[in-house]
């Protein structure tokens, strides 16, 4: 069990490691227990978006919306509690709007027929706009509540409780990915959506159900930035789906679909974090940051590529 | 004897532990047709991908005109005059036939292709080789059979004096073997080497000169045509006497069961027209017809790929089938002709596409039941001798009569009423030929009712109760298979009586 998973892992856990070597000798800084905790705390948000991320790719399709539903789950939240409506309401709510979102992306891409790409983009645009119109693009500001604040920044057991939830997404998406019938459906729809049709998987439903999934860990990201940040801003997480998805690729999800796992999507936004970390504690431009990064991918991506047809011949 | 044109010494091409080719050594020689022959994963693939330049030999040497030659890619063995026309189409649909032709190949002047040559040349190359398609053609709206032949028009663009072909008849009706089998004379009478790999026995006796066998890697013979049978090669192929390649019915369990499936008038405007049956448990009912008589469209009805109006009832019962999923659950399983595209899951393992259809079911409050499916998975490929090393092996990489077998497996786990078996031998060798036939055999005994499509007149012949003609969308005839003639049905499903 161990052993496989070291296997499977191998290509990209070393190259975190190889990283995290590296940047022990650049910076003295780097392993010190607050620089970890803040490594892992940047993370997690991007990280549970990718999770969300998983799904999509999985079915060989995309969720270019994930940014806007973050912004606008945060801004639900925020208005609400500074109504003064009380917490326990406003956060399912919050999240219920994340799973809408996420409900019309599957939705109209299987009902038009039309590629993701397509309608997540126009969703992109759409929610981006209601966020904005909502706050008349404005940022709203929220201080003095309580539960609010203890999601990004309270403690449990000692540890902080962000890291307490990014670590129950793993569990849980891991858990539904592979061991749950609907977890082996994504996996073949994916894979074969024909074959998946004529073995007699709903294959409509088993999409509407993933972009709902996506929908949420968006909203997830978005009530955790919103806390992160005291405010809720319309402008927030521009660009976040980009990430979402160079930590799903470096993973090793397959952009073709029906290959990939949590683990492996964890592993890529590792990565991504660390970088972007060693390069801001040896104040490397952020120019330059944005031209590493992006080389890097393409690194990661090749050396798949590369291992993958190895083993097809 | 002519001269030998292509030579292997000894070729080995390893996988790592898996010999897939083990020393095998062919002279090819001008004029004649070499067919190599050999059950699927025999090598014989292997052995087309090194004389391509597609897979470096492990061990041993290719002579050409008895000098020795490497093929480092695909391009240095089309310069060496070697064309191969491989079985997977490599055109494009938006560009037209004489495009295609010349793709990468454009005669230009000036640094601009010349269009006008380009058709000219290309009807050059199907006048010259007597095949009946126009250069200018989008090759989108020819027939599947129409662009195979496009296919070989590309590969004898090139010049060259050994032609290889990979399974070319696999999607031809009748008319177009013809065709093949006359560019094939016109390649020997130009004294070029021919290389055929089918596994179409009577094709095979029909236009070869020589013939090579493999099996496992292995070199066995090569024995002349005119001196061997089909018989004593299919022994030397699967390597033990196969006295008849079908099985026989045990008679003492041929009682016919049950009415279990009822189709009343189905049609669908665009399909098929007033189709009606019946299906016994424990009967196999043949479906024949040309290619287009709509008998897959019938059944991706009975499986609620297409809608219908009509009535169908299983078990006495009225059914509206209108997904798959309905179907399942009455009971009904389809084994489509493409297996690659509807029946798999190439990425995945040989354990994810054995429990395709039936991981929901052995699941609790849906949850996988990991050890329930191992041992379905088990059991299956030792039931139907499916040859991999693991069941974590994807099923890509297996043969034709391997992946089938799977995609068999997949719907025997559910244990079906109905079995629908649309080309289920397509592109399977002899050896799990039989194994299919074998199941079917077994699954009726228990008291399945099969429905078996096929375009091989002998096989729905031999392993159908009844049989049941389609001619242009609709049901012709109706036969007991019991002292039928092939002449009778062929009368049927082409509308020409062979006698006027």
């Amino acid at each position: 069990m161990i052993k496989s998973f070291f296997r499977e892992y191998a290509g990209i856990l070393g190259g975190l490691l190889i990283l995290c070597l590296v940047s022990s000798f650049l910076s003295e800084y780097f392993w010190s227990v607050n620089n970890v905790t803040n490594i892992i705390l940047q993370t997690s948000i991007v990280a549970i978006v990718a999770f969300g991320m998983t799904y999509a790719i999985l079915l060989a399709g995309i969720d270019l919306s994930v940014g806007s539903i973050v912004a606008l789950t945060g801004l639900v939240l925020v208005i609400g509690l500074t109504n003064g409506l009380p917490f326990g309401l406003m956060l399912p709510m919050a999240l219920l709007v994340a799973v809408f979102c996420g409900f019309s992306n599957g939705f109209i891409t299987t009902w038009l027929g039309v590629h993701p790409f397509i309608v997540t983009m126009s969703f992109m645009g759409i929610w981006r706009g209601v966020a904005m119109l909502t706050s008349d693009g404005q940022a709203v500001s929220l201080y003095d509540n309580a539960p609010f604040e203890y999601i990004f920044n309270g403690y449990l057991f000692g540890i902080p409780f962000p890291i307490i939830i990014l670590l129950s997404m793993i569990a849980l998406n891991h858990f539904v990915l592979s061991k749950t019938t609907f977890g082996r459906r994504v996996y073949i729809v994916g894979g074969n959506p024909e074959a998946a049709a004529y073995s007699g998987i709903n294959v409509s439903k088993t999409t509407i159900y993933s972009y709902m999934i996506t929908g949420l860990m968006a909203g997830v990201g978005g009530v955790m930035l919103a806390s992160r940040m005291f405010s809720a801003q319309p402008t927030a997480a521009n660009g976040m789906e980009l990430d979402a998805i160079a930590a799903c690729v470096l993973g090793g999800t397959s952009l073709t679909g029906g290959r990939g796992t949590i683990i492996g999507t964890l592993i890529g936004a590792l990565i991504i974090a660390v970088l972007s970390n060693v390069m801001s504690l040896m104040n490397v431009d952020f120019f330059v940051s944005l031209i590493v990064k992006g080389v890097v991918i393409l690194i990661a991506v090749g050396i798949d590529v590369y291992k993958n047809k190895r083993k097809s011949t | 004897m002519s001269k030998v044109l292509l030579e292997t010494v000894g070729l080995c091409k390893h996988f790592g532990d898996n010999k897939a080719v083990d020393g095998l050594s062919i002279r090819f020689r001008a004029g004649r047709v070499h067919t190599i022959l050999g059950e699927n994963g025999c090598g014989k693939s292997t052995t087309l991908k090194m004389l391509a330049g597609v897979h470096p030999p492990t061990f041993g040497s290719i002579l050409r005109n008895g000098k020795n030659v490497e093929f480092k890619s695909p391009r240095d063995s089309r310069d060496n005059g070697i064309a191969i026309i491989f079985q997977e189409l490599s055109l494009c649909n938006n560009l037209t036939v004489a495009e295609n032709i010349f793709a990468n190949n454009e005669p230009h002047r000036f640094g601009v292709i010349d269009s006008k040559k380009i058709i000219s040349d290309a009807e050059g190359i199907l006048n010259k080789y007597h095949i009946p398609i126009s250069a200018e053609v989008k090759v989108g709206s020819l027939s599947m059979a129409q662009r195979q032949l496009v296919e070989i028009a590309k590969g004898l663009s090139y010049p060259s004096d050994v032609v290889i072909f990979d399974e070319p008849t696999s999607s031809l009706s009748d008319s177009e073997v013809e065709i093949l089998f006359n560019i094939i004379s016109e390649l020997k009478s130009e004294n070029k080497a021919i290389i055929y790999v089918s596994h179409k026995m009577a094709e095979i006796m029909r236009i070869s000169d020589d013939i090579t066998v493999m099996r496992d890697g292995q070199y066995i013979d090569t024995v002349d045509k005119a001196e061997t049978s089909i018989d004593p090669l299919i022994t030397m192929m699967v390597g033990r006497e196969m006295s008849d390649i079908y099985p026989s019915k045990n008679e003492s369990a041929s009682e016919i069961g049950d009415l279990v499936l009822s189709v009343k008038s189905l049609t669908n405007p665009n399909a098929f027209h007033n189709v009606s049956f019946d299906l016994h448990a424990g009967e196999v009912v043949g479906f024949f017809g040309l290619v287009g008589a709509g008998r897959s469209d019938v059944m991706n009805a009975l499986f609620g790929m297409l809608p219908y109006e009509g009535e169908i009832l299983i078990k006495g019962k009225k059914v509206a089938i209108e997904t798959p999923i309905i179907a399942i659950e009455n009971g009904i399983a389809f084994v489509t002709e493409n297996r690659k595209e509807e029946g798999l899951v190439l990425d995945h393992s040989v354990h994810i596409n054995c429990n395709l259809a039936s991981f929901e079911r052995i699941a609790t409050r849906g949850l996988i039941n990991e050890r329930a499916e191992v041992s379905q998975t088990e059991e299956s490929i030792k039931r139907m001798n499916i040859r991999v090393q693991n069941r974590h092996q994807s099923v890509g990489a297996l043969s034709g009569g391997n992946q089938q077998k799977i995609v068999l497996a997949k719907w025997l786990e559910r244990q079906p009423d109905i079995l629908i078996l649309d080309e289920p031998t397509r592109g399977v060798d002899v050896g799990a030929k039989y194994e299919i036939y074998s199941i079917i055999r077994e699954l009726t005994e228990k008291g399945t009712a099969v429905i078996l499509v096929s375009s091989e007149l002998p096989e729905v012949m031999n392993m159908s109760d009844r049989l049941f003609v389609m001619r242009e969308k609709k049901l012709v005839k109706e036969f007991k298979t019991k002292g039928l003639t092939q002449d009778k049905v062929m009368v049927y499903a082409t509308g020409v009586d062979s006698n006027d």
